[in-house]
């Protein structure tokens, strides 16, 4: 009954043919595992590339229960498909929010642990599954193991920022902050360049929140302009529930919108909007960490070919120069980017092949265009030479031999791969694309 | 108000039973997988903060209806049947087991079920009775025309079940959804605008429940398309390839 359907995410690259089929209990995924030879679990499809596609795709969206809400201790326990933005209406009017957040809410708990999912808050809070403490998975052979940094401890510690190959996330528990008003207070400021932003980020890191928009067509002495923003939960007024307008861009437009030219007014206007150099406000939540959300599907933006958001981040003892001469590259080829996001990581203690690393991460799109695939092997090896990686759920491309050399830790991974997943019954695109479950 | 959910693991039972717990009411839910159960109870609870019990069901269990009916604590005040099972029609044509397992979940087993919830009801001379049905009910074709049967079986039940209940003060409501983006149809290519997701269709038999209504399309132009499709003569129905 099941057919074959194209299947994307976000990046709308690349497109798999695939069967999905969703679980709502235990006994449903038990079933699919038992009916199939191989498979990988899919949450709302936030990833970018193809972290969450394969021929057969187990769809958790279903699977989305709240089974327990500990107020007094702060912690809640979830199915692996409750949403980010379900638990926002849920905590934000009992006096809580997510410990840690990407910048959209249209994620899976699952998913936000697959792939360690940091936020602006990464510096002082972590990445989530620094939060986490305790969860449930379903093994290729059905059994449903419980994890934790103290209990089969190394199936926990591959599975934060695991990308699904461990097994099945069931239920998650983890920490929440508490919150006194559903506003944030929020700060930015103007940097001119590369020197003067990274000087703020260090004035301001005991800021709960920031990040940097980067104009990415700056060269020479304006490389790396850009606004800081800042942010702190306000301690008034008292919670209240979101309720925003959405708008949504319906239709795919087509792939020219988004040259050059646009780019340059795009960020012009994003650059002078703000004319004084410092400007303090206060912002809803969703405002703040959502942007994007406020107009649902933008992806479509990019055209029916699709992009690649391209995310690396470089270790901090490398990083400004690295920063430096990879903003440069990417400014040279005025392939320019519509969104390009800077944020400093501190450091990372959980997930054997998480992401986040203590350094500089940059992210930015680039519409797929001709010569884009051989570009970006180009901005590989300035990545790699200054001892950076790429982040998986971000990516549709990458070589791999490239992820290898990057990924030190893979030989780790595999060694507790092959404890709890010895069939390699979890495979998506990208773990073949990058032989992530070989031998 | 206490409401029985008859098939409670279905994604329009789970839109129903929040759009029920929103406004305060009891919920009973019942189906086979007590475990999903269990975690939509957690749920409900955590969320709404109402009373939620968890008890299994099996609508082919036709022996045990009359007496899994009687041990309920106390007697609903609606009793709403959900479960159902689409199966393949292609598989059906050929093999009794599929056809009869169509048959039984569809229709057996809620007639079986809604008999004893009846003669309960006939006695205590109140309560609600809503039976989601289908449109493939309207008129056998040849691509689900097993399930279809069922279902026009179903909606004829529900109806005579309407009129006889009408006179002990008993109201009986049908359910008609066209297409609805469920697990039961995920992979299928449904057209957009025809398409309910269980939340409209859950709004929809909330909605009829207060205002006692007789017969709900969801969504409303359904009932429009099904009655051209009542309309075209057997003759010319035949050729077509629907
Ligand atoms: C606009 C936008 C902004 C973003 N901003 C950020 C950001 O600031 N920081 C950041 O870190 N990320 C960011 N992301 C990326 C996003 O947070 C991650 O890709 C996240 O993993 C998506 O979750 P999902 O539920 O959609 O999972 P999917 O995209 O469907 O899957 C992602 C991975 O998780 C695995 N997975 C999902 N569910 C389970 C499960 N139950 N068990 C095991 N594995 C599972 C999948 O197999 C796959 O490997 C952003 C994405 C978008 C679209």
């Amino acid at each position: 009954m099941a057919a074959k359907k194209e299947l994307t995410n976000w990046g709308n690259f690349p497109s798999i043919e695939g069967v999905s089929m969703s679980f709502r209990s235990n006994d449903d995924l038990r079933y699919l595992i038992n009916k199939n030879t191989n498979a990988i679990v899919r949450g709302l499809g936030r990833c970018y590339g193809d972290s969450s596609l394969a021929a057969t795709v187990f769809s958790s969206a279903g699977f989305n229960k709240i089974l327990d809400f500990d107020a007094a201790g702060a912690t809640i326990l979830c199915q692996s498909g409750v949403s980010f933005a379900d638990l926002v209406d849920f905590l934000v009017p009992r006096g809580f929010f997510l410990p840690v957040t990407p910048g959209t809410k249209y994620i899976t708990v699952g998913g936000a642990v697959a792939s360690d999912v940091h936020g602006k808050n990464h510096h002082v809070d972590g990445s989530f599954c620094n939060h986490v403490s305790e969860m449930s998975l379903m093994l290729d052979s059905g059994q449903i193991v419980i994890c934790s940094r103290v209990q089969n401890s190394d199936l926990f510690q591959a599975t934060c920022g695991g990308m699904g190959l461990t097994g099945v996330i069931m239920t998650v528990r983890f920490g929440l902050k508490r919150i006194a008003s559903d506003h944030i207070e929020q700060v930015s400021l103007k940097a001119q360049n590369l020197d003067e932003v990274l000087q703020l980020f260090e004035q301001y890191r005991r800021a709960t929140y920031s990040v940097a928009w980067i104009d990415c067509l700056q060269k020479g002495k304006t490389l790396g302009r850009s606004i800081l923003m800042v942010g702190e939960h306000a301690s008034t007024p008292p919670p209240t529930t979101n309720r925003t307008q959405k708008l949504s861009i319906p239709f795919f437009l087509p792939g020219w919108v988004l040259n050059k030219w646009s780019v340059k007014i795009f960020n012009f206007l994003y650059f002078h909007k703000q004319i004084r150099k410092k400007a303090k406000s206060k912002v809803r939540l969703d405002a703040f960490f959502y942007p994007l959300d406020s107009i649902l599907h933008w992806n479509r933006m990019y055209g029916k070919k699709g992009f690649v958001q391209y995310q690396f981040v470089l270790p901090i003892g490398a990083g400004k120069e690295g920063l430096r001469e990879v903003l440069t590259a990417i400014a040279d080829s005025g392939r320019g980017s519509f969104l390009a996001v800077l944020k400093v990581f501190g450091k990372q203690d959980t997930g054997i092949i998480s992401f986040p690393m203590e350094g500089y991460t940059l992210a930015l799109d680039f519409p797929i265009q001709s010569g884009l695939f051989e570009f970006l092997d180009q901005l590989d090896l300035l990545v790699k030479k200054h001892g950076g990686r790429l982040y998986l759920t971000k990516d549709s491309r990458m070589s791999a031999s490239f992820f290898e050399s990057t990924y030190e830790t893979m030989g780790e991974f595999k060694t507790v791969l092959r404890r709890w997943a010895p069939l390699g019954y979890w495979q998506s695109h990208q773990s073949n694309r990058l032989a992530m479950t070989k031998p | 108000m206490n409401v029985l959910i008859l098939g409670a693991k279905s994604d329009i039972s789970v839109a129903l039973s929040k759009s029920l717990a929103r406004e305060g009411h009891h919920l009973w839910l019942a189906a086979r997988d007590v475990e999903f159960l269990d975690s939509l109870k957690s749920d409900l609870q955590i969320r709404y903060g109402i009373l939620v019990d968890v008890i299994q069901f099996d609508a082919t269990d036709f022996t045990n209806h009359q007496n899994w009916f009687q041990s309920l604590e106390t007697l609903p005040d609606v009793v709403v049947t959900v479960f159902g099972y689409l199966g393949e029609q292609q598989v059906a044509e050929t093999s009794w087991d599929e056809a009869q397992k169509i048959l039984n979940v569809n229709f057996v087993g809620a007639v079986s079920i809604l008999n004893v919830v009846a003669s309960a009801f006939v006695m205590a001379k109140r309560g609600i009775i809503v039976g989601v049905s289908s449109v493939a009910g309207d008129r056998g074709r040849q691509s689900n025309y097993i399930y279809g049967s069922a279902k026009a079986g179903l909606s004829a039940y529900l109806s005579g079940l309407r009129n006889r209940m009408w006179h002990a003060g008993v109201h009986v409501v049908t359910v008609k959804p066209g297409f609805v983006a469920t697990k039961m149809t995920e992979g299928l290519d449904l057209p957009p605008a025809l398409t309910a997701s269980p939340e409209q269709v859950a709004e929809l038999i909330a909605e009829a429940i207060k205002t006692k209504k007789n017969i709900v399309y969801a969504r409303g132009m359904w009932r429009w398309i099904m009655m051209i499709i009542r309309l075209i003569p057997e003759s010319v129905f035949k050729r077509l390839r629907l």
